[in-house]
């Protein structure tokens, strides 16, 4: 049995879900659809879609939503906070260690082909000297439990995280439709998200900006399937959302195109990958980027949010180092745990991954959305036959885990109120002035009874998170 | 030896660009073997060029543009001294360890028919990693025909490989791609070539590769002229491709068609027409790198 | 304000407006082909109808004899003409869905609800009079495009970049009805007379909504040069050029105001609505009406042209 955040084997109500079980136990299932339909008609009309790539019809989508929230109790909160600041911490120390001095590499603790060989390490970066040292101001790192005590980072993600959107407005159903239930907690606050996100991008700024300094966010536009996202975000921070074509580069200066003439641009939230951003350093055939961007962070007068080639711990062998990158940056223990990793490009993990393969998750190093991965115990023949040939073929391609037992929280599907598999990514943004996490962030949950895959590519939905003080 | 450069690129344009940018690696640095006596860039139009250092330690320049403008002339012209070195490079600036050139790029890909090729030269070669790549110089050199028709600077090394054809940058990038196959980390190196026979003007500059050899360092292959670099190769620029190399990338606005005519004179005497010749190379239809629309 | 977000304010308006013409131009075209063929007049209808959409050219590639069917699913649904209804309202949709938070939600929520029903619609327009339900739907949808815009958005640079783009359009428009129909309301042609003459004249009116105003302006039958009168010059019919322009020049110097700019556009707006308000009518036919008329496309044109130079690139 996976472990339930609502209720333990013994049927007893964990402290944090009891106003929930008492509201669960009162509510009835046609309530609950009526609810699950408003929210889907706000999902709707709001236009808070998705596009899903290769789709013919172009079609817009809505992510399911399942009403019922997840609460995590206000300690349980400030043990995972503390480890998520100390891993961002951990990484970003890492990224401007790998565009620096290449202190880890000489220690011997992550082999440099982990740097050098890495799609995701933009040699471009090398010796720029970023502004404040801060390389991810947005980060997205997936958290999972197994147990009442412990929270595993499933994966980091410091590229361009999206979701946040659907953590807010997941809260602002909350508020509107379950106001008794949402009542009845001392819910710490996520809307003022925007607020923090803005005040992290207008703390980043390059030092010789100008006093008044003026933030973008880049997105590659209408047709992206974040692109919801993008323009919420933009609105709520009430800053310009631009795309490339809005930009323009003079004499290594960011300028965009206003009704009232250039306007000088010192930070940029993009939401647009590496490849693009500047056709005259990346990608040559990009139309989405700004010429002459990547002149103008070198030369220091802009912020780019996340910088160049943070990808590069978002690989699945790093992940596996980043406990001990905790340890040589900060001189700390990790706080959370890592899900344990074998690399199958060493040769004696790779034949224990051979040898088990029925029961573990093997994950392709660059893979994400749930694509390209094998879970063995749910795994046919044919299918552990195939990765088994592709292991084989290309070991240092993979790295596998344990099958984790993830845990359940109650959610309302078709049969009724029944436990599902969840996950968690909190939002972390760094700036000059600090680190800062609204308490939550998105939980994801597999609707699909006995899967573990709650990417809403594979037909995860998601749930509000409520850190409550008790 | 000391060689005269002289490099010129002249764009035209169908309608006004209004604004331009480019980031341009046109300037040698020294090294042992390579010494830069006076090197400037000249534009024939106003715009600010502002000079800095790539993270691979080339020398770029970013130059600003705005318009109206209708051609644009980009003249680099200096002398470089010069010393054969057995192809051997040492005391350049090196940002990073060798390992980083067994990176993979679009451009430099091995494919099946790559990655059979360099497996069937080094089995001929033996253990020697010095023996493999004259191997491989030497193969590339015999099996792709020089034709600067089939190609252009998208191509890439399995493009170029199974049409057996290309110009120097084609076949280096196969080198390339063949070496780093086999482990050996290697680059892309883009400069000027003296030719050996009398004709001073050429259409483009030269690129070769040098690959990274225990014990030796770095050292070039010229596959274009199935030899290493000697005294007339003056080293320019160094990526992990041709896009990491590259003379010119630019992008405009406006403008509509382009036209783009290089003339490359490389001789080790000033040449007595060097002020008043004119000896343009034929007419392309420019490759733009980059362009910006917007709604009408 | 981003250039891009003005961009798109500007085409949005402008091709709400282009498909409410649109519509209209269909109206009046199938209801002249609608008369008895005695009062035959020589002319095609659904000839003019694609002339006055100024899409001929384009029309020629595709079908040899304008007809009713041909027409009527070129002007309203084709998706080879970018000036088609459909092709308008899916431009316009697009242009809103860009500047989603630059427009309000009843704005939002009439186009992107237009562009939701529309393939039910254009479905169902398979008859004359289900053709008329259509053209209404279209004609209800500007209007409340229009109206939600005017009741809901704040007074400030995208109102007035989305204003500009109806009124430049709408006189582009007005000017088109008379660039094709000019001959109709010429003197020559007057002294005919007769029925023929008569149904010309009211579909002109019709098709920018003034058989009415007329009347009321004038109190009198229909006579031609009052009707060129009507739509060029007089000021209190909003969709003749003279008030087209009296709107464009107000809301160039609101954005000249508020940017502290003065530029092209307002010098230009300004020079033509000066034109227009010193122009007679029995002037304008005395040099030609015909090529008043063309020079006043021209002219619009350059202040289009120059509002992009200004502001929106």
């Amino acid at each position: 049995m996976p472990f339930d955040e609502m209720r333990l084997e013994d049927g007893s109500v964990r402290a944090p879900y009891l106003e929930v079980a008492k509201w669960l136990e009162g509510v009835t299932s046609a309530q609950l659809e009526r609810r699950r339909a408003e929210a889907e008609l706000f999902y709707r009309r709001g236009g808070i879609t998705f596009a899903v790539y290769g789709d013919a019809q172009g079609e817009e989508r809505i992510i399911p939503y399942d009403i019922i929230p997840r609460i995590l109790a206000a300690q349980e909160w400030a043990k995972l906070k503390a480890g998520l600041e100390q891993r961002i911490k951990a990484l970003n120390a890492y990224l401007a260690d790998i565009y620096g001095p290449r202190e880890i590499l000489k220690a011997g603790i992550v082999p440099p082909d982990l740097v050098w060989r890495n799609p995701a390490y933009r040699p471009e970066m090398a010796g720029l000297a970023v502004p404040h040292g801060i390389y991810i101001h947005i980060a997205g790192i997936d958290i999972v439990r197994v147990d009442g005590d412990d929270f595993y980072v499933l994966e980091d993600n410091a590229r361009t995280p999206s979701g946040v959107s659907y953590m807010l407005g997941g809260r602002e159903i909350s508020i509107r439709l379950m106001p008794e239930l949402y009542g009845a907690h001392r819910v710490a606050p996520v809307e003022n998200y925007p607020n923090e996100l803005l005040a992290t991008l207008q703390s980043a700024a390059p030092r010789n900006a100008t006093k008044d300094v003026t933030a973008v966010l880049l997105t590659p536009g209408q047709f992206n399937s974040a692109y919801y996202e993008h323009s919420f975000l933009a609105d709520k921070m009430g800053i310009e959302l631009v795309e490339g074509s809005d930009l323009f580069v003079r004499d290594s200066v960011v300028f965009m195109r206003t009704t009232e003439g250039p306007k000088r641009v010192d930070i940029i939230y993009r939401r647009l990958d590496d490849a693009f951003i500047d056709p005259l350093v990346f990608d040559p055939h990009s139309m989405l980027g700004v010429p002459g961007l990547f002149a103008a962070y070198t030369a220091g007068n802009v912020t780019l949010a996340n910088a160049v080639g943070t990808g590069a711990v978002d690989d699945k062998v790093v992940y596996s180092y980043v406990p001990d990158m905790v340890r040589f940056y900060l001189g700390e223990e990790p706080l959370l745990k890592n899900v344990p990793t074998w690399r199958c490009r060493d040769p004696n993990d790779l034949a224990y991954v051979l040898d088990h393969l029925s029961e573990l998750v093997v994950k392709e190093v660059h893979g994400s959305g749930g694509y390209g991965m094998l879970v063995g115990p749910h795994a046919t023949g044919a299918d552990i036959a195939l990765f088994r040939d592709k292991l084989k073929a290309d070991p240092t391609n993979y790295i596998a885990q344990p099958t984790l037992s993830l845990s359940t929280c109650p959610a309302f599907v078709d049969m009724g109120i029944a436990p599902r598999h969840v996950d968690l990514r909190p939002f972390i943004l760094t700036g000059a002035d600090g680190i800062r996490i609204v308490p939550g962030g998105l939980t994801r949950v597999a609707l699909r009874a006995g899967s573990l895959v709650v990417n809403s590519s594979q037909g995860g939905g998601t749930k509000d998170t409520w850190v409550v003080e008790s | 030896m000391l060689i005269h450069v002289r490099h010129r690129t002249r764009y035209t344009y169908d309608h006004p660009v209004q604004s331009m940018i480019q980031a341009l690696r046109l300037s040698p640095r020294n090294h042992e073997g390579q010494y830069v006596r006076r090197w400037q860039i000249d534009l024939d139009q106003e715009g600010t060029l502002r000079p800095g250092e790539d993270s691979f330690g080339n020398v770029l320049h970013m130059l600003s543009l705005d318009g109206p403008l209708t051609s644009l002339c980009i003249t680099v012209e200096g002398e470089v001294e010069m010393l054969d070195t057995n192809g051997i490079v040492r005391g350049a600036l090196e940002k990073f360890p060798a390992d980083l050139y067994l990176r993979e790029t679009p451009l430099t890909l091995a494919d099946a028919a790559i990655a059979d090729f360099a497996h069937e030269i080094a089995g001929k070669a033996g253990s020697n990693k010095l023996k493999v790549l004259h191997g491989l110089l030497g193969a590339i050199h015999s099996e792709i025909v020089f034709d600067t028709e089939q190609t252009d600077t998208a191509t890439t090394a399995s493009d170029a490989f199974r049409l057996k054809q290309g110009v120097c940058q084609d076949l280096s990038h196969v080198f390339i791609a063949a070496a780093r196959h086999l482990g050996i980390p290697t680059r892309y190196v883009g400069g000027y070539l003296m030719r050996s026979d009398d004709n001073i003007h050429q259409e483009a500059g030269h690129a070769w590769a040098e690959a990274h050899v225990d014990g030796l360092g770095w050292v070039g292959f010229d596959p274009a002229n199935g030899i290493c670099p000697t005294e007339a190769h003056i080293r320019v620029a160094t990526g992990l491709d041709y896009l990491g190399a590259s003379p010119i990338r630019g992008a405009r606005l406006g403008g509509l068609a382009e036209r783009m005519e290089v003339q490359v004179t490389v001789a080790d005497s000033y040449p007595q027409d060097l002020a008043q010749q004119t000896h343009w190379s034929k007419p392309v239809d420019a490759i733009q790198q980059a362009s910006q629309q917007f709604q009408a | 304000m981003l250039s891009r977000t003005a961009d798109s304010l500007f085409w949005l308006s402008r091709y709400v407006e282009r498909a409410d013409y649109l519509a209209r131009v269909l109206e009046a075209a199938a209801r002249l082909s609608a008369l008895p063929k005695a009062y035959g007049s020589g002319t095609n209808e659904w000839e003019s109808a694609v002339a006055t959409a100024g899409c001929t050219d384009l029309f020629r590639k595709f079908y040899e004899t304008p007809e009713a069917a041909n027409v009527i699913h070129f002007l309203a649904f084709s998706e080879d003409n970018p000036s088609s209804i459909k092709s308008c309202l899916e431009v316009a949709r697009n242009n809103a869905r860009a500047v989603r938070t630059a427009i309000t939600s009843e704005m939002w929520q009439t186009i992107n609800g237009a562009w939701l029903e529309l393939p039910q619609m254009a479905a169902k327009a398979t008859d004359p009079d289900s053709l008329m339900d259509f053209l209404d739907w279209v004609k209800e949808i500007s209007l409340r495009f229009d109206g939600s815009g005017y009741r809901t958005m704040l007074r400030n640079d995208a109102y007035w970049f989305a204003r500009l783009g109806i009124f430049i359009e709408r006189a582009d428009n007005t000017a088109r009805i008379l660039d094709v129909k000019y001959h109709v309301l010429l003197p020559e042609h007057a002294a005919v007379g007769g029925g023929i003459d008569y149904s010309q004249w009211a579909a002109i009116l019709r098709a920018v909504s003034a058989l009415t105003s007329y009347h009321w302006v004038y109190r009198q039958g229909l006579q031609p040069w009052l009707i060129a009168d009507l739509l060029i010059l007089n000021q209190q019919m909003p969709r003749s050029l003279a008030s087209c322009y009296g709107a464009i020049a107000a809301n160039l110097e609101r954005l000249s105001s508020a940017y502290g700019r003065h530029g092209e556009s307002q010098r230009l707006a300004r020079s033509i609505l000066v034109q227009l308000e010193n122009n007679r009518i029995e002037q304008i036919f005395q040099s030609g009406l015909h090529e008043f008329v063309t020079g006043f496309i021209a002219n619009n044109n350059r202040l289009g042209a120059a509002v992009a130079t200004q502001y929106l690139s």
